[in-house]
């Protein structure tokens, strides 16, 4: 397949730092163009040279698994040169400001940026140092645009359309950016949107971003198409927001009785890494019903869509 | 015949019910452990055969009392109290229902610990037991317990016994999750740095003995907290045991305000007050301490009006060698399940409360507020229910008392009325004779 035979999708703005801002254009013409990539990613020579001569430097102030590889990848599949920077090796650690290591990396001459950050907003006070444009791969508990992206590719691909689709968030949304990613993705696709969660895992005020609240997994998930869980973050919690993860599964965990709740075709999601026997059992994570190993596949392809329709506006491009 | 379950009619009685606001003359009816009837006339030819016909001429029946707050040893402090003893001592006050506090030892924080209490509570305890489930993890006021499966074990409610939980964070959180589970929490009023060394009422009574002295504030202080924080989650609250004219002002604006707030007062704060302390007596050592007679009357006359809700008997049996020390080296604490109610009338004979009013804040809002079966006397409710005489004179003598330790402020105290009988889900578990 000839990617080129295809124009690329040219995004209007210099960075991705949230779904907030993006027009229902700009999601389509970024999950169209993924879709193309979808296919290309499934043959044999994957190498393509869109960013050929460009450089990403992925720079990871909180680890990451999945969503840096994946970065990794979709820059090396269209061409870039791709430096992995991760909290561990920087200057970071030595004292120096979020600031100031922008600064010297701009001073490098990267193309492109792929930033997380442990702090909300980090990512976008860091793309106003930079000449570059900056990807946010997830800032504190504020946005992960791409796994929203690749989340929305994932219902589109399994289900056809997502408007009217009723969609629900489980968990932890309090310190979710997946979760406050997909709340604006979904409600400018269309989508009825709900979270359940214990109260003290829901951020007040939440009602006013377009979702419908629930306490009580029956409720919440009834007639869902979509049920999509959210991992107990832990690490982001100072203090206990739940007595223990045995309440916390009993109550909120996904199991097949709970699952029963929603539309008999519903489909489950997890962006990872899942906590197995916490928020989710693992006969459900592993069954029919289960996009989670699909998602995986999705990312790839719309940050190589990110990637490229960012690329775009590059000087001399 | 005291463990016979056959039906019984108490007639001639003075039938007081608070939940349908009645009192007057007639019969009540009981078999298979509910109330059948309870009106003017049953007589004895509209009973089933081989009913038990007991007289109660000049006496009043009543629901079975609830107990909000009483301290039973088991586990861990056998000594102090057994569900057995307890129970026992519970029945010959009139408590047909004990609402356990949670400070045994293991603590009541996980669900296994409920399910061992009630299992013992059925072979050994001759009245209800219900156990109150820690609100925090090993009283710790660190981090909230399973209130969902707590409650899904037989917790009633949740408290930290006679801690308050002074981080204000995990006081919100925790009032939050509750909500969710329209779980009540029970939460002592005290800000321990505000207590400091304190062994009495602060003022003039303690400054003549030389004692350290708590204030109101260290109530109010939490309380207001509180209910600022109950007001943001939502959630119901219940202040365990309030002593000051301050608190009642705050627990007012409060409710004006809607919050679903309630709150107890114990026994020992309506009918006593700092001067019963007198010289050193560690028997009226207890904690939060016995205030101001001002203080005391303006808790009576809040349980009048409704604004307090409920009285608890507090019980809290200690040690002789815990109690025979210097007044603040003593251990607080006094006994009352047994005497809780013959306690309160004294202030009906004083003319200070209704016996309706006395008695509802003793059954019927207990029950209401921990969701329990009981407290009332409607046809089709469980047969808790005790007979009493009003007017008998009596010298409460210690060595009579069931609870296993002795430490009651009421010691050789001359009082004027009595339980008679008690029964509990039909069956009657004390008789005066």
């Amino acid at each position: 397949m000839d990617i080129a035979s295809q124009p690329p999708f040219v995004l209007s703005q210099r960075h991705l730092l949230g779904i907030e801002g993006l027009s229902r254009d700009d999601i389509n013409g970024l999950l169209d163009r993924a879709e193309h990539f979808v296919d290309y990613n499934r043959q044999i020579n994957k190498k393509q040279s869109t960013l050929r001569g460009r450089t990403q430097i992925n720079l990871f102030f909180e680890v990451s698994t999945r969503t840096q590889s994946s970065f990794e990848l979709a820059g090396k599949r269209l061409g870039a040169d791709v430096m992995n920077m991760s909290v561990g090796s920087s200057s970071m650690r030595k004292g120096e400001t979020l600031i100031d290591t922008a600064i010297t990396l701009n001073a490098m001459h990267p193309d492109i940026l792929v930033v997380r950050h442990h702090a909300s907003g980090a990512v976008e006070l860091l793309a106003r140092k930079v000449d570059c444009s900056v990807i946010n791969a997830g800032d504190g508990s504020h946005e992960h645009p791409t796994q929203a992206l690749l989340d929305a590719l994932t219902i589109r691909r399994n289900k056809g359309d997502i408007e009217r689709l009723t969609v629900t968030i489980c968990g932890d949304i309090l310190h979710s950016r997946v979760a406050r990613s997909n709340i604006i993705l979904l409600n400018c696709l269309g989508a009825r949107v709900r979270v359940v969660a214990p109260s003290t895992l829901l951020p007040p005020g939440i009602e006013r971003m377009g979702v419908e609240v629930f306490r009580d997994m029956r409720e919440g998930l009834r007639d869902a198409d979509i049920v999509m869980m959210l991992r107990l973050q832990r690490e982001r919690m100072s203090g206990s927001f739940v007595p223990s993860s045995s309440e916390y599964f009993h109550y909120f965990g996904l199991d097949e009785k709970k699952l029963s709740y929603a539309k008999p075709d519903a489909l489950v999601m997890h962006p990872g890494p899942m906590n197995r026997g916490v928020e989710i059992e693992s006969g459900v994570a592993d069954g029919a019903q289960s996009l989670i190993r699909e998602q995986v596949e999705m990312g790839v392809a719309v940050r190589m869509a990110a990637l490229e329709a960012l690329a775009q506006n590059l000087p001399n491009a | 015949m005291l463990n016979e379950r056959r039906p019984i009619l108490l007639t001639n009685a003075r039938i007081v019910d608070p939940s349908r606001d009645s009192d007057f003359t007639g019969d009540l009816l009981i078999a298979d452990g509910v109330i059948r009837d309870a009106k003017r006339g049953i007589g004895a030819a509209g009973v089933p055969e081989g009913t038990e016909i007991i007289d109660c001429r000049d006496k009043v029946v009543a629901p079975g009392l609830v107990d909000m707050r009483a301290f039973v040893g088991e586990p861990g402090a056998d000594y102090r109290e057994t569900l057995a003893t307890g129970s026992q001592a519970a029945a010959a006050g009139g408590v047909t229902t004990i609402v356990m506090r949670p400070d045994t030892t293991p603590a009541i924080d996980e669900p296994a610990v409920v399910d061992f209490i009630l299992r013992r509570a059925r072979d050994t305890a001759i009245v209800h037991v219900r156990p109150m489930a820690a609100l925090t993890k090993g009283l710790k006021g660190e981090e909230m317990t399973e209130f969902g499966l707590l409650r899904a074990a037989g917790a009633v409610a949740f408290s930290d016994a006679n801690r308050s939980v002074t981080n204000a964070q995990v006081m919100r959180r925790a009032l939050t999750y509750a909500r969710d589970f329209d779980a009540l929490i029970v939460h002592h009023t005290e800000d321990p740095s505000l207590v400091g060394d304190g062994v009495m009422n602060e003022g003039e009574f303690a400054a003549r003995l030389g004692l350290v002295g708590v204030p109101n504030a260290a109530e109010t202080v939490i309380l207001e907290r509180d209910l600022r924080l109950a007001a943001l989650a939502g959630a119901r609250y219940h202040a365990s045991a309030l002593t000051c004219i301050d608190s009642l002002d705050v627990l007012r604006r409060a409710k004006d305000m809607g919050v679903p707030v309630t709150a107890s007062c114990s026994i020992n704060h309506i009918t006593l007050n700092e001067n019963d302390v007198g010289s050193y007596r560690t028997f009226c050592k207890v904690s939060p301490p016995l205030r101001h007679e001002e203080d005391r009357a303006a808790l009576v006359r809040a349980l009048a009006s409704g604004l307090i809700d409920t009285i608890v008997s507090d019980h809290d049996p200690q040690d002789v060698e815990t109690k025979r020390l210097p007044f603040a080296e003593a251990a607080p604490g006094a006994i009352g399940i047994e005497t809780m109610l013959v306690a309160g009338l004294r202030l009906v004979h004083n003319q200070e409360i209704e016996l309706s009013k006395l008695i509802a804040a003793m059954s019927m809002r207990p029950a209401e507020l921990l969701g329990l079966p009981g407290g009332n006397l409607r046809p089709g409710s469980v047969a808790d229910v005790i007979v009493l005489d009003l007017n008998v004179p009596w010298v409460l003598d210690p060595n009579e008392l069931k609870s296993k330790c002795k430490n009651t402020p009421f010691d050789e105290a001359k009082l004027q009325g009595r339980v008679v009988r008690t029964i509990v889900a039909g069956r009657t578990v004390y008789e005066y004779v």
